[in-house]
């Protein structure tokens, strides 16, 4: 089998198990809607005492709601992807069985995380979105092109989300509990990627540091390029370069880990 | 009251509530235990549960560092919802938050186990996963709390200071009675453990925002359909002095005791049809 076909078969494989379960993914569609709603009315009063903050007015505010409760199982945001599984590889021992199969650690997970992510989308993601766009006013585009423009900036961030979470999962050849991470990975995740409040409302220096940090590639700059508030090329440079960032490190750390460390439970 | 009856070797045989606590505490007792014997897992994962949970109220705080007030609420209004809500969401998820491995246990089979020993299910599943992280969210709860009880501009009378206690006890009362029902619920829907996320912790973040930021229907609907409002928003707007946005009865403000011994009745009779409709995977 070629390489470029077997990631495609862990690719649909990943799809296909979340796709499994079909009554879980109606109870997270339910749940983003209702949480979607909440922070709605939130936002609305928000802006409503201080319009055009973080350079929205009340329509972008909503629509940014509604893009973060679609992206937030598409992204991983909160953590509990691929890494879970990975963890609890290397903390058992079974990641001496993958590091021999004739395919690459990082690619292999990659794929799957790929498959998950484009389930979660379209399964789970875009319902939410529906709802919100019917029952509240959304600042939508209108024209093809920044549609595309979205879609480009997701295949990225989906890139950064996975490089995050992946450093976070090697990790436990040191640690072997993955506990602590996951949490710290959780709380970071929630806060810098936006899921709370659009990084661009951040007062002050933090809103500087939170700006500059990878995870303002998940929902922060997807939103601004889907409403046209930054320039698509200067958002795709900065989601690319936290991307191979990550990615290098994560390619470096897998090799110091697979020489250095003795794989558990032998 | 329920009859005790009197066993062959003399002692008393305990009434079916006491028997349920019985049984609870010892559950509760050997996870503590459990979770003891990494100490300083243990001390992490209260302080990360203590900052998860904070998120919560960061989030207010860095919308009010831009605004002075929402929905006309100033800052320690709002944190006194805050605390209200998230103190009684803590005893709450404290107590019976494990309820959503109850999904996991009908799924591999292991419910049955439950339900053939001599404890009453509830108290056993309300047990299970027993964890002592989750009071980190009623630590910083009552931290807010404190901070808006100091800071809040309020008339305090006997009265209003009685129905803060009131509020947390009968609070979580409420949200108690969210997951016997959500529990309920999954053993009908099984995999769908996350619908009932939408109550608790939505619920939880909704009564953290004054009621007025929120459309006249929806809080309609939190108020009689899901009275989550008698949790802070219709007693603590009583306290604050703050018009609720509906127009309620008088002596609604009062009425979260009520409200809640009528939500605990409800939970208790879909808890109960619940297990009877119960059918084990057979694994």
């Amino acid at each position: 089998m070629g390489a470029g076909r077997l990631y495609a078969a862990v690719a649909a494989g990943g799809f296909r198990r979340y796709a499994t379960y079909r009554a879980a993914t109606l109870a997270g569609v339910f749940t983003n809607t209702v949480f979607g709603v909440v922070l709605v009315y939130t936002y609305l009063a928000l802006w409503d005492e201080r319009p055009h903050l973080g350079g929205y007015d009340q329509a972008e505010a909503v629509t940014y709601v509604w893009l973060g409760q679609c992206l937030y199982a598409t992204l991983a945001i909160q953590g509990g992807g691929f890494e879970k599984d990975l963890m609890e590889r290397i903390r058992t021992g079974d990641i001496a069985v993958d590091l021999y199969r004739p395919a690459d650690l990082q690619l292999w997970w990659l794929a799957s995380d790929f498959g998950r992510a484009m389930f979660q989308m379209l399964g789970r993601g875009v319902i939410p979105f529906a709802v919100g766009a019917l029952f509240f006013k959304m600042a939508l585009p209108t024209d093809v092109g920044s549609w595309a423009a979205l879609l480009v900036a997701l295949l990225l961030a989906v890139l950064v989300s996975f490089g995050i979470r992946f450093l976070a999962a090697l990790s436990t050849f040191w640690l072997l509990d993955g506990t602590g991470v996951n949490q710290a990975m959780m709380i970071l995740g929630i806060f810098c990627s936006g899921m709370v409040l659009p990084l661009n409302a951040f007062p002050g220096a933090l809103g500087e540091v939170v700006r500059a940090l990878p995870w303002a590639a998940q929902i922060q700059l997807p939103a601004d390029v889907l409403m046209g508030k930054t320039d698509p090329l200067h958002a795709y440079a900065f989601q690319a370069a936290w991307a191979v960032a990550l990615l290098a490190a994560g390619r470096l750390l897998q090799s110091v880990a697979t020489r250095r460390v003795v794989v558990q439970g032998g | 009251m329920v009859e005790s009856l009197r066993l062959r070797d003399g002692t008393r045989e305990l009434p079916r509530w006491r028997e349920g606590l019985r049984a609870y505490g010892l559950i509760a007792g050997m996870w503590v235990r459990s979770s003891m014997t990494y100490r300083a897992s243990f001390v992490i994962t209260v302080v990360g549960n203590l900052l998860v949970t904070g998120l919560d109220f960061a989030t207010i705080l860095l919308m009010f560092s831009r605004v002075d007030s929402l929905g006309g609420w100033s800052l320690p209004e709002v944190a006194f919802l805050y605390g209200l809500s998230a103190t009684a969401f803590g005893i709450s998820d404290l107590v019976l938050g494990s309820m959503d491995v109850l999904g996991t246990r009908i799924r591999d089979g292991s419910f049955d186990t439950l339900l053939v020993r001599p404890a009453p299910v509830l108290a056993q599943i309300g047990a299970d996963h027993f964890a002592l992280r989750r009071l980190g969210r009623i630590t910083q709860g009552g931290l807010v709390l404190g901070y808006a009880l100091v800071a809040v501009d309020v008339n305090w009378t006997v009265g209003k200071l009685l129905l803060v206690p009131v509020m947390l006890v009968c609070g979580a009362a409420i949200f108690g009675a969210l997951f016997v029902a959500g529990a309920a619920f999954q053993i009908v829907a099984q995999d769908a453990a996350e619908v009932q996320n939408a109550f608790t912790y939505g619920g939880n973040t909704l009564l953290s925002y004054p009621p007025v930021v929120f459309g006249k229907d929806f809080v309609r609907g939190v108020t009689f359909m899901l009275p989550l409002a008698f949790v802070n928003w219709v007693p603590a707007s009583y306290v604050l002095g703050r018009p609720y946005p509906l127009d309620l009865p008088p002596g609604a403000e009062f009425a979260s005791p009520l409200v809640a011994l009528v939500c605990c009745a409800l939970a208790g009779l879909a808890w109960r049809a619940g297990l009877k409709s119960y059918r084990s995977t057979g694994s």
